[in-house]
């Protein structure tokens, strides 16, 4: 599976050299082949168990492509590649295609399972016990362990003794000891609870549904049960879900996932469905939408730019003015400069948070000033990028060093003899050379700052908001707020989160090429 | 007068910066002291010096499991991810195959998607993990490494690959001349000349796997298995102003292993950063 990814069969600039065996190599790489394969046989025995055939293929197929692999004397940058790219393929590329393909459906809060759990769902949310409802004797099991397996009703009828035992999915016939009350002593395969074992997972218990043809049975108690009715019941006929007391139906509604009413109601419980590119262009469209997504697209954006052109000015800045000989204690500034880099950031970010504080944070005691820093939007923008200064700039001083030292000092002395000022030198002679070893961390420090999440969501998480908008706040970035419409408060809307994620994805990824390509004639001269 | 303009303003920026870098730090150490452990009373100049936030940190919470999770994940995670990196960066700098550029590229950009996102796709495969091979799953050292694995190719395979760039191909053209295998020539020549950048990239991973939170946190729910990140937000997500005291003491705590690898790998890092820089 590498192999397509990287596009077939490698073509090698210079002459294959013949591989001579190398004894040692081969001491290394039949141990290192033999342990994969070993690990490989040890992951196929869960797999078998379960049936996972089709992971037990790929399983398969990696092994005996990696010890193919390794053992032809062929295809030698896939050699060096396969470990990082297997890695990458499973824990990043395959979820990351997984939740792009969300994008296309309405997954999220009530849109959850398939149409048919949905009905089931709807039907035994409305049962209710009516007078007449089936009585049963009810003994409650598990499969596994007493105090957390899956509980199991074994209802005994009055009449014929039959014992079934029911689930969420439904009920069966097992055979099954019962005393004279109707409730049963042992069953083959299940473990019948105490009374105490019981009660203590009693909410557990009122909540389980047996779903059944008229309705669901349902615990009254711990040792009765009944039968009740279903209000709702779903009719093939119309595909519509009628309560049977009102004589309301809704009717399903395909492209949204929902059964709807003539009002255009909708019952809480739907189904995923695939809908096209429609949360695409709900982001573009939609006014309550459209308007939040381009006014944080537009602070995302001077974040991002302000945090790194912020911390690399000021790393540079700080770097220039050690940068001198002359300079007494330059080892002491460096070691204690870099102090911030070395706090653990996200205990930082917490701690500034404190700082920022009205009523008693550091900065309003220090200053006498009594400021509610994350009430305004422009003082709580002004603190995020303060913060994001005091983390990111020890990284860039450390980089801009390590830079300056490398660029041969006569340069810029020899622009001084050519009668070049200071600021000219620094302008024409170093600033460019520092550029090119400096562009492409530039470049991933945007890309990182852009998506920068612990920065607002350890700090502001988002405040201050509108008044009229509590899902958009004035320091959020899109990623934060699209954490809050995928997992916040207001009913998760993972397949919308989804889409806007993917507009980030192509921002930060356009921006991110167009600056490489312009720095590519950068990589030919290192080439 | 000339001493103030050559000399004398880069102090000022120099003490200015330190003001600072330092206040917050000062601050932490204080309040990480401070008898009474709590936000309201803790200030910028020390009110008393006691170790009760640190010996209740130890006795209350379960630090020093999260200290011994976060060092052991951390440690070999940015271990195994320079190796990987390291791998991979051989193949892009020394060697010329189709679809180099597209690989080169589609590394950097995977990256960029929203990983935080994928945490649902990654619950769902990781609970599947749990049920079938329980010693890679939720709550283990092994699964989470092998997750932040996931992350090992990525920008720090482009800054060793920049780097491996700037070592003479020569080097080891003449060395295969000489009859060395091409893993006898990374191993035993270009591993040893690119030591400094390892170090770098070593260092940053470090840093950024100790102080990730996001997947960390819906990884590992055992209050025994927690990463610091995940135990010290967990600490004071409720207690705020009473832990304060205790989150200020276990912060400092956290940054003596990236102190500590700091020093260690210092002798090549300003190496690796002067050299890695420009050459070529």
């Amino acid at each position: 599976m590498t192999a397509t990814k990287l596009g077939g069969p490698e073509v090698q600039a210079r002459p294959a050299v013949e591989e001579k065996p190398d004894k040692k190599g081969t001491m290394i790489k039949i141990p290192l082949l033999g342990i994969t394969t070993a690990i490989a046989i040890w992951a196929a025995f869960p797999l078998v168990d379960n049936e996972a055939w089709i992971g037990l293929a790929v399983l398969i197929a990696t092994t005996a492509g990696l010890l193919y692999l390794y053992l032809t004397p062929r295809h030698i940058p896939l050699k060096y590649l396969a470990p990082g790219t297997i890695l990458l393929i499973l824990f990043q590329v395959f979820p990351v295609l997984y939740t792009a393909s969300t994008a296309f459906t309405n997954f999220g809060d009530g849109h959850r399972g398939s149409k048919q759990e949905a009905v089931t769902a709807i039907q035994t949310a409305s049962v209710t016990q009516v007078p007449g409802s089936q009585q049963y004797a009810l003994t409650v099991a598990t499969t596994g362990d007493p105090a957390t397996g899956p509980l199991v009703f074994l209802i005994t009828d009055p009449v014929t003794r039959q014992v079934e035992a029911g689930d969420a999915d439904g009920l069966k016939q097992i055979e099954a000891a019962v005393n004279s009350a109707g409730r049963v002593t042992a069953a083959d395969g299940f473990t019948v609870l105490t009374v105490g074992q019981a009660s203590v997972r009693s909410a557990e218990i009122t909540a389980l549904a047996v779903p059944t043809a008229g309705g669901a049975i349902r615990s009254s108690g711990l040792s009765r049960a009944y039968e009740g009715r279903a209000g709702r019941a779903y009719d093939e006929g119309c595909d519509c879900i009628r309560d049977t007391t009102t004589g309301r139906t809704w009717t399903a509604d395909e492209t949204v996932g929902a059964f709807v009413d003539g009002n255009g109601e909708r019952l809480a419980q739907g189904w995923k469905v695939g809908v096209g590119f429609s949360n695409f262009t709900r982001v573009l469209s939609e006014p309550a939408i459209a308007g939040p997504f381009l006014r944080t697209l537009v602070w995302n954006l001077a974040f991002a730019i302000a945090s790194t052109g912020g911390t690399f000015v000021l790393g540079l800045l700080l770097a220039m003015a050690l940068h001198s000989p002359r300079v007494r204690g330059r080892t002491a500034y460096r070691v204690l400069l870099v102090l911030p880099y070395a706090m653990p950031s996200f205990a930082m970010l917490l701690v500034w948070r404190d700082m920022f504080n009205t009523d008693f944070g550091l900065i309003n005691n220090l200053l006498g000033l009594d400021v509610d820093w994350f009430g305004g939007s422009a003082s709580a923008r002004l603190a995020v990028i303060l913060v994001q200064l005091w983390l990111g700039y020890p990284y860039m001083f450390l980089v801009a060093t390590g830079a300056l030292q490398a660029i041969p000092r006569e340069l810029a002395e020899a622009s001084r003899i050519d009668g070049a000022s200071a600021w000219g030198g620094f302008r024409r002679i170093t600033l460019p050379l520092l550029m090119v070893a400096l562009t492409p961390l530039l470049i991933s420090s945007f890309a990182f700052n852009f998506n920068n999440f612990n920065a607002i969501y350890l700090t502001t998480e988002g405040a201050p908001f509108p008044a009229d908008n509590p899902a958009n706040g004035a320091t959020d970035l899109l990623i934060t707020y699209t954490y809050r419409i995928a997992f916040g408060g207001g009913g998760a809307q993972y397949g919308f989160a989804a889409a806007i994620s993917i507009f980030i994805f192509l921002i930060v990824a356009v921006v991110s090429a167009a600056s490489f390509r312009r720095t590519r004639h950068l990589e030919e001269v290192h080439a | 007068m000339s001493w103030l303009k050559q000399v004398g303003w880069r102090h000022l920026v120099g003490v200015l910066m330190l003001v600072f870098a330092l206040a917050p730090i000062v601050f932490v150490v204080s309040a990480a002291f401070n008898p009474l452990g709590t936000l309201s009373s803790s200030e910028i100049v020390p009110t008393g010096a006691s170790a009760a936030n640190f010996t209740r940190l130890f006795a209350d919470t379960e630090f020093g499991h999260w200290f011994l999770n976060s060092i052991v994940i951390a440690g070999l995670s940015s271990a195994a991810s320079v190796f990987i990196s390291a791998l991979a960066a051989y193949a892009f700098s020394r060697r010329r195959f189709r679809g180099r550029r597209v690989g080169l590229l589609s590394v950097l950009l995977i990256q960029m998607f929203p990983q935080f996102l994928a945490i649902v796709a990654i619950f769902l495969i990781f609970s599947t993990v749990t049920d079938y091979w329980p010693a890679l799953g939720f709550n283990t050292w092994w699964g989470l490494i092998l997750l932040y694995l996931g992350g090992a190719l990525g920008v720090n395979t482009w800054l060793m690959k920049g780097f491996f760039d700037t070592v003479p191909r020569e080097l080891d053209e003449s060395a295969t001349m000489d009859g060395a295998s091409h893993p006898q020539v990374f191993f035993r020549i270009l591993l040893p000349l690119v030591a400094p950048i390892l170090a770098v990239t070593a260092l940053l991973a470090f840093i950024g796997t100790i102080n990730e939170f996001l997947i960390a946190n819906v990884f590992l729910t055992d209050a025994g298995a927690k990463t610091l990140p995940v135990g010290l937000v967990g600490m004071v997500a409720g207690e705020r102003n009473a832990n304060f005291g205790m989150f200020c003491a276990g912060t400092l705590l956290t940054a003596i292993p990236t102190v500590l690898v700091f020093q260690l790998l210092q002798r090549y890092i300003t190496d690796g950063l002067t050299a890695g820089a420009v050459k070529g």
